[in-house]
């Protein structure tokens, strides 16, 4: 890491969180897993559990975010994350413990081990980035793809009939007990970011005071495989993705409001 | 230490806790049950970690986790629930981090049978997961050294940051004999545990456990530094036994609980004049198969006889050359080959190799 002195008639007002590296991200232009993971990494600074703190990458686009988080990280197999999560968290219960799962890793074929972890009420806590698509793929649809939405392994528009309808995770996992925050968030503009930034600290917040399972949902875009500019993608989540996915809290569980 | 009569899941979970295991991560399915239950009754008690997980394939990936942040872990299970645990048993291989296993091998091919087989072989010792990589494979004959080698097991785990399966046939899980546990050895306390594990990033760079590299370069620079471990691990760490080879000039050649049967084969055959010996290999990856190529040099011939269609076979064959005639004889679907059947096969090769060595 190279340092830059600051001149005396200067403040420095941002700088990159200690828990990042400066490694060059894969992400797309356009993408906002680069503005989430930094969102992570200031409130894991900000909580100063950095140096206790264990993440697990999954597999799809973010699979190298232990190279992009300055934390110790491991790598799992596709939708294993929590599996992992729980072996980890269960044999060092005093450290910080999450995934970051897009929506293929965590909806689709990690659906099990995401149920089941949160059922368990395990004290993890998970960041879930939905962009309705497999990005690393290439673009095929995904559990989250919507209903029409042309992807290239949905070319005349995801049927319902035919492949089901996408899936709300939050609205899934809220109705089980051991779950104690669930939030759904985008980062598309300055206040979202601000709202969806809150959320990751109450969920590390809920895991250090022992209350359940946690995890913040995040909308993100894919201008790559949505054949969008950056805008386009933004106005995208803002008229089809949300009305699908409202944003909020689904749940809030006792002893959350009080952290 | 006195002996206890124990039955064997019973015994392995009881020696795996004796030989300090931290956590275990399971899922039911007979006939290694057992294992599972003897956890989660005597884990709390220690004040250790239990957790039925929601599938094998849960549970093989929580052991994953658990051995990444450097605690000494097992799972156990027999075949089809091994079956699904073999995506993650090439991640750890590939990632290098210590972890146990039981296979308590049942019938099979499918859902198969719940009786005792050794069908499991190919998969244990060739097929454990995608990828270039063996496990190290103990395979108990009794259930003493079922205990025996569980806690070896942990050891060689341990020793070569590899895994490291324990292969027996539901009727080692299933029955009872006498046994001497291991002493209770404490279990290592968390600030102990390895510097490459995964404890938080405290004074020191993130720590990072993965199994993916995307550079041909890189991956083939992993795949030569796990392939000099293997071959450090088979040249140290064959393990077998004789019995009344010194002058054998037949050979049987088994493991497990045929091994054991084959013991009394041995017997029978010398008190009617065949001069029978039995190799019983104890690893069965690394595999004895030094030790079988000078025996191929002795005896006139040699009979395989295992709970499947003939599966270790192959690996004596590669390891004599064709040096003498290797014949098989085997039962499968849970069946246990008995001592008068296998006899009339010696019988058999002992009237086919008469008159001396072939070539």
């Amino acid at each position: 890491m190279s340092t830059v002195e600051i001149p005396a008639d200067m403040e420095l007002v941002y700088e990159r969180p200690e828990s990042l590296t400066d490694a060059h991200t894969i992400y797309c232009p356009g993408c906002t897993h680069g503005v989430i993971h930094r969102l992570v990494a200031e409130v894991l600074d900000e909580l100063g559990i950095r140096e206790r703190t264990i993440g697990i990458a999954p597999v799809g686009c973010s699979v190298l975010a232990y190279e992009y988080f300055n934390a110790d990280f491991a790598e799992a197999a596709h939708g294993r994350a929590p599996a992992m999560a729980t072996g980890i968290k269960r044999v060092s219960p005093g450290k910080v413990v999450f995934t970051y799962q897009g929506d293929g890793d965590l909806a689709s074929i990690g659906m099990a081990e995401i149920v089941q972890a949160a059922n368990r009420g395990e004290l993890i806590t998970v960041f879930f980035v939905n962009n309705a698509t497999y990005g690393m793929t290439g673009g095929q649809m995904a559990p989250t793809t919507l209903p029409g939405q042309v992807t290239t392994s949905s070319p005349y528009g995801r049927d319902v009939r035919v492949a089901g309808y996408p899936t709300k995770m939050c609205e899934l996992l809220s109705v089980l007990p051991g779950v104690a925050y669930i939030a759904r968030h985008t980062v598309i503009d300055v206040s979202s970011t601000r709202r969806a930034k809150k959320a990751i600290k109450t969920a590390f917040k809920v895991q250090l005071a022992g209350l359940g399972f946690s995890m913040v949902e995040f909308l993100s875009t894919c201008s790559t495989n949505w054949h969008m500019s950056l805008p386009e993608s933004r106005q995208w989540i803002r008229d089809v993705m949300i009305p699908y996915y409202p944003l909020g809290e689904f749940k809030v569980a006792d002893g959350v409001k009080e952290l | 230490m006195a002996k206890e009569l124990l039955e064997g899941n019973a015994a392995i979970a009881e020696a795996a806790i004796r030989a300090g295991v931290e956590a275990f991560f399971g899922y039911p399915i007979t006939p290694q049950s057992e294992v599972l239950e003897h956890f989660s009754r005597r884990m709390p008690e220690e004040g250790r970690v239990f957790l039925q997980a929601e599938s094998e394939v849960a549970a093989i990936n929580m052991i994953y986790g658990a051995a990444c942040a450097g605690a000494r872990v097992m799972t156990s299970s027999s075949s089809p629930g091994v079956s699904l645990m073999q995506e993650g048993i090439s991640y750890i291989a590939c990632s290098e981090v210590p972890a146990v296993l039981t296979n308590i091998m049942r019938g099979g091919p499918g859902l198969g049978n719940v009786q005792p087989a050794q069908s499991d072989y190919f998969q244990a010792v060739k097929s454990a997961g995608h990828g270039d990589f063996h496990m190290i494979v103990l395979a108990p004959a009794n259930v003493q050294e079922a205990v025996d080698l569980i806690v070896l097991a942990f050891e060689l785990a341990e020793k070569y940051r590899t895994i490291a399966m324990l292969a027996a046939d539901g009727s080692i899980g299933q029955m009872m004999e006498p046994v001497e546990l291991p002493p209770m050895r404490p279990v290592r306390p968390p600030e102990e545990r390895p510097s490459w594990a995964l404890t938080g990033a405290k004074g020191r760079e993130h720590n990072i456990i993965t199994s993916l590299y995307l550079g041909a370069e890189n991956m083939e620079e992993v795949n030569l530094r796990l392939q000099a471990k293997l071959k450090e691990i088979a040249a140290n760490e064959v393990r077998w036994k004789e019995y009344s080879t010194e002058d054998a000039d037949l050979l049987l050649v088994s493991f497990g609980t045929v091994g054991r049967i084959c013991q009394t084969v041995v017997r029978e055959a010398r008190a009617n004049g065949v001069k029978a010996g039995l190799l019983r290999p104890i690893t069965l990856w690394p595999f004895p198969s030094a030790r079988l190529a000078e025996l191929a040099r002795q005896v006139r011939g040699m009979l395989v006889v295992e709970m499947n269609a003939g599966q270790m076979v192959e690996d004596v064959r590669l390891a004599v050359e064709g040096r003498c005639p290797v014949r098989f004889y085997g039962r499968m679907g849970g069946i246990v080959p008995l001592p008068d059947e296998i006899l009339p096969e010696l019988e058999k090769l002992d009237a086919e190799v008469v008159g001396g060595r072939e070539g």
